[in-house]
């Protein structure tokens, strides 16, 4: 798949920002005023510029709000509304921690629920495609969750909390790069299944449709970013979980938070760039690549 | 809504032949030709005289090199043409977030409307034969409409309502019917000739069938001279049987 920058940032923060949501929602004893008011900056910053990012690969960004209206079926339709729900939940829960000094404790449960179903729904887009054998699997969601949920505590300073489920992250994405890796095989899609001719020999791609590109092409055979593959994935470990883990274990400082969550956010959005470049669509066979 | 219907009234869809197609590339053409000037917005093309062209069509027509495993039999090429299938099962209509893409109850016809269309590209996403393409100009999803516009219109003489690339192919490989009929001349054509779906696998259930190509025959022998013209000598003799010889030895 094309690692579009504009979706690498939007699955990022966006997920950064609203895990951040989550842990201000179920915290018993929110901060208030001024304090308040930063972490809300920080989460709205994040999720709405990751929401707004998202909406730079629309053909036609203008007729967005008719997006809220397929919730039945569609799992895009399903994220935006959750996401509005949230924001607008815990907008409002912000409003009295940060003007009056009051919990409205029920909003911040609203909005802690709604930001897990954004992010939930966010990874299911991607879930749900079939075609993308890699995306397709339990561990794709599970691996989303667990990155929000941890940068999210990062970002909110529970050191403990930050350290186990960075720990946590780490090893459902290294779970999820070895599944991954078998899963386009495992799925069954073939060249002889695509062209239905492999009952007769071993089918080979000989002459493509056009001479240059095409839409699909540039969409979804994207062969060039895979070449650094295992490297970045070292990368996106080490920067994205260790180095943080191991700064959280020092005698912390608002500068060495700072620090974590620079290398963290980094890492993230490596491994984030690998989920779409190493991911194969199955219309590649078509075209004799993958 | 993008959620399909449970059951379609009629099943249209296209019948491809792979053992007559001969890759002409003419139901592209036309298709291009037809759907750039009715149904929605135009099939555009980028940089169409420049060195890096690419532009957006609705049926593409690839290649395919078979080699037969086990004897020495040559190669087969099978020119593969490529559209929407009208999946009974459409992964891209469900994903839709606006509605736009729908699979109509009274034909079975996967359709956009691309009023409502925002371009996001999930459809072509979720379709595994890459049957939808996002045009650049116009920023909504483009994809076959089985000529909705020509099938159903009285304003064309009869013979001409079938979808273009059927009306334009000119070695007959390419059928429109009812394949929910089991008596309509694609149903038949399907079942006489073993029509397969592409990736099954996908739980897709398209509606078009692709027919296989025929074995191919092997050439008896027919020259009743061929006995007598059999080589005369099998061993080298002379000068090259001592040459042959000798650079055996070697």
């Amino acid at each position: 798949m094309h690692p579009a920058p504009s979706v690498i940032i939007f699955t990022t923060f966006s997920g950064l920002g609203f895990g951040l949501l989550f842990w201000l929602g179920i915290d018993p004893t929110p901060p208030t005023g001024w304090v308040a008011f930063v972490f809300w900056l920080i989460a709205y910053a994040m999720a709405v510029g990751g929401l707004l990012s998202s909406t730079f690969h629309l053909g036609r960004p203008e007729r967005f709000l008719k997006a809220f209206s397929q919730w039945r079926s569609s799992w895009l339709s399903r994220e935006g509304i959750a996401a509005v729900t949230t924001l607008v939940a815990m907008g409002l829960y912000g409003l009295g921690l940060v003007f009056f000094g009051t919990a409205w404790q029920p909003l911040g449960w609203l909005g802690a629920l709604g930001a897990l179903a954004t992010v939930f729904t966010t990874s299911m887009i991607y879930t749900q495609m079939k075609t993308i054998p890699r995306w397709n699997m339990n561990l794709t969601p599970a691996m989303f969750m667990s990155y929000a949920l941890a940068g999210g505590a990062l970002l909110k300073g529970n050191i403990t909390m930050a350290i186990v489920l960075l720990a946590i992250a780490g090893v459902v994405q290294v779970f999820t790069w070895v599944m991954g890796d078998k899963a386009f095989e495992n799925s069954g899609t073939t060249m002889a299944t695509a062209t239905g001719l492999g009952n007769i020999g071993s089918v080979r791609a000989f002459e493509p449709p056009h001479t240059g590109t095409n839409y699909l092409m540039r969409e979804f055979i994207h062969v060039v970013g895979r070449k650094h593959s295992q490297k970045l994935r070292i990368i996106g470990v080490v920067i994205g979980i260790v180095v943080p883990v191991v700064l959280l274990l020092l005698p912390i400082g608002h500068w060495i938070a700072l620090i974590a969550v620079a290398s963290h956010i980094a890492g993230v959005l490596a491994s984030r760039w690998l989920f779409f470049a190493e991911a194969e669509h199955v219309v590649g066979l078509y075209y004799g690549k993958r | 809504m993008t959620t399909l219907p449970n059951l379609t009234q009629k099943k249209l869809g296209l019948v491809i032949d792979l053992d007559t197609c001969v890759g002409c590339h003419a139901c592209v053409i036309s298709c291009k030709g037809w759907n750039t000037e009715n149904y929605g917005a135009p099939l555009s093309d980028q940089n169409a005289y420049g060195a890096d062209n690419s532009g957006t069509f609705l049926n593409r027509v690839h290649s395919f090199e078979v080699q037969p495993t086990g004897d020495e039999a040559a190669a087969q090429l099978i020119h593969f043409p490529k559209s929407c299938l009208h999946c009974e099962d459409a992964p891209c209509v469900t994903v839709c977030p606006t509605g736009a893409s729908y699979k109509r109850e009274e034909d079975g016809i996967v359709l956009v409307n691309e009023q409502d269309c925002i371009g996001c590209g999930l459809c072509a996403w979720a379709c595994p034969y890459g049957a939808r393409e996002l045009d650049q100009a116009e920023g909504v999803m483009k994809k076959c409409t089985l000529c909705v516009d020509r099938i159903y219109n009285e304003n064309l003489e009869e013979v001409d309502r079938v979808p273009t690339c059927v009306r334009t192919c000119p070695s007959g490989a390419r059928h429109f019917g009812d394949l929910g009929d089991e008596n309509s001349d694609v149903s038949k054509l399907v079942a006489e000739r073993g029509g397969m779906d592409l990736m099954p696998e996908q739980g897709t259930k398209p509606v078009n069938k692709y027919l296989p190509p025929r074995p191919k025959d092997a050439l008896p022998e027919f020259d009743v001279l061929a006995p007598f013209l059999e080589p005369v000598a099998q061993e080298a003799k002379g000068f090259l049987g001592w040459l042959d010889k000798t650079l055996e030895k070697l």
